[in-house]
């Protein structure tokens, strides 16, 4: 089992979660962070004090998944975040050693998705 | 003469519609994804800013001066003749100048009301253009034609008590030209979710009191007629927020905070142009009709027709207007106001008609105006942001600010 | 070393506190995000517009703990979110090479909790 973490661009996560849904990903994590890459942070003025290399706004998606469906989560990432511009994100995988359904009390593989 | 229980009722009146626009801002505000809602804030401040200057350079006398049938040209530029002694052909009890700046407030809450057609996509030089010259070219003439000394389709007898045609149907004729030829927003197939609905009932709660300075202060004196707009206004609004709820109940299986402000909106501007000439029961039932078609327009025939109207101006506003202006013609009746005229349900069929006379016109010029202005502005400024500024949002491309920090 | 991560139904969030307290596992970092797995979203429905799928709020907890820590925290956390209803939730178990407690610098279990 793997855990998928992406970090991606907020305006893309409608299409990575439909990409995601097309290759039976369903169980997905969504949570909005700040982030800093090769990408140049935004300016913001506030009553003339300019501030630059902020944080930007991203998403954070976690995904569990057995290792069959790791290659085909990436893909669908992939597909669904990429621009071919700074700020596309970027995609960690960890390896999970256990997972649980708290509703059945089911772990493993079994438990996933 | 000078009255000044009818001067302190229109300097009062002009504070409730100034404060529409700010309240506009936040109704419209709180309907937008939250990085664009700085960009609405901005755009409804800067009309105030921008069109109190134009109605004083040269709106004014466009409107309201008497020139020829279709404007009132440059006499009254920069105010010159409007002073403070009363011009009786529009209002002989308070000083000229108390007249003019209630009409300002209405010069500017029109072109702010297009704001919700293209919402979240505009580029701020050509928003700041467009409005600017569809207050010159657009507004102030038909304010003329309906209200000014002299106008055209005041000569025919066209009743539009506080802005029916000359504020709702010529903002949401626009509102759908506009629209159409800007095209969808980006990046919103699965989420119009409004981000902030307290903003938008909050904008509603101030909408609704404006209001009563928009329609009763039409009545420009402190009087029995102040007071029947008064009542029909808060009548029409409380009856079609009511059976918008009703409405969404019956057809969706629940009564959504939405719809019952969006529905109270679409009251207040069908009873706008109706609300000086017809009966309290007379305006609920406008009121009601109001819900019904709107919803309609909003619910039923926006997604069919794939336009994207960002906040249903046209929906709305357009709708509510033409609506309004065409009960007019049926409900109007003397026993309310003398100066005014009857109905067809009170025996004169004609005012049905030159209401819808007046509607078409006033369609067609819009249409055909703020289609050359739209066109115009694009060459010269480009309407629309890139479309990774769109995605980015218009308060940080705009505006370089942003409404909401993530972190503390 | 585990990193435990939970993602919970966001009422349940002061019982699978408590429960935890009670195994003596009192470090937790708590996060609201959004989550979509078996259970169905709401519909939303705006000026008509109904939009149904949407993601579901959910609290994320995260939890390092020593190895012999790890069976009581899922335990804790089950008993505190467990209904028996779709959406009750999932628990991840990753493995932690390092940790880092940033006031002393102290390394490795001893800066767990």
């Amino acid at each position: 089992m793997k855990l998928v973490i992406a970090i991606i661009q907020p305006y893309k996560l409608e299409e990575v979660k439909e990409e995601l849904y097309k290759s039976e990903i369903n169980l997905i994590t969504v949570s909005e962070v700040l982030g800093h890459g090769r990408q140049m942070g935004v300016t913001e003025v506030y009553r003339g004090a300019k501030e630059t290399g902020n944080l930007l706004r991203k998403m954070r998606l976690e995904i569990a998944v057995n290792d069959n469906y790791l290659e085909p989560a990436i893909k669908a990432i992939v597909k669904g975040a990429k621009t071919g511009e700074t700020g596309d994100g970027k995609i960690f995988v960890l390896e999970l050693k256990e997972c649980v359904r708290i509703r059945t009390e089911e772990r493993g593989p079994v438990a996933i998705g | 003469m000078i009255n000044g229980a009818d001067t302190v009722f229109i300097l009062f009146s002009t504070s409730l519609v100034m404060l529409m626009t700010p309240g506009l801002a936040f109704f419209y505000g709180g309907m937008v994804r939250r990085k664009n809602i700085l960009s609405v804030l901005m755009q409804c401040f800067i009309a105030l800013c921008l069109l109190s200057l134009h109605w004083m350079f040269f709106g004014y006398s466009l409107s309201f001066a008497p020139g020829n049938v279709f404007w009132g040209g440059f006499k009254w530029a920069g105010l010159s003749g409007v002073g403070l002694e009363p011009y009786a052909a529009y209002s002989a009890t308070i000083p000229h100048q108390a007249f003019m700046i209630f009409q300002m407030m209405f010069a500017v809450i029109t072109p702010a009301l297009i704001i919700g057609a293209f919402a979240e996509r505009m580029r701020f030089s050509a928003f700041l253009a467009f409005i600017l010259l569809w207050a010159t070219f657009v507004y102030d003439p038909i304010c003329h034609w309906v209200w000014g000394e002299g106008g055209w389709l005041k000569s025919l007898g066209v009743l539009d008590f506080a802005g029916g045609i000359v504020v709702h149907t010529s903002a949401g004729i626009a509102a759908l030209v506009t629209t159409i030829f800007m095209g969808k927003r980006k990046n919103l197939e699965h989420t119009p979710s409004p981000h902030n609905l307290p903003f938008v009932v909050l904008g509603t709660a101030l909408l609704w009191f404006g209001w009563f300075g928009f329609n009763a202060g039409s009545a420009l004196a402190a009087n029995g007629l102040a007071v029947n707009a008064f009542v029909a206004t808060n009548a029409a609004a409380a009856a079609a927020g009511l059976s918008w709820a009703l409405l969404e109940w019956i057809r969706n299986g629940k009564p959504t905070v939405f719809g019952m402000v969006t529905g109270s909106i679409a009251g207040l501007a069908t009873v706008t142009p109706a609300s000086g000439f017809v009966s309290v029961m007379s305006a609920i039932i406008i009121g009601v009709s109001a819900s019904v078609l709107c919803f309609i327009a909003v619910s039923i025939t926006k997604p069919k027709f794939k336009y994207d109207d960002s906040l249903d101006a046209f929906g709305v506003h357009g709708v509510g207007g033409i609506l309004g202006t065409l009960l007019t013609g049926l409900f109007a009746s003397k026993a309310i106001n003398s100066a005014g005229a009857n109905g067809l349900f009170y025996g004169n069929y004609k005012q049905f008609f030159i209401q819808l006379f007046a509607v078409i016109v006033v369609v067609i010029y819009t249409f055909v105006v703020t289609f050359i202005i739209y066109k115009l502005v694009d060459v010269f400024f480009r309407m629309r942001v890139s479309e990774k500024d769109e995605s980015m949002g218009l308060d940080l491309t705009q505006h370089h600010e942003r409404a909401y920090t993530v972190l503390e």
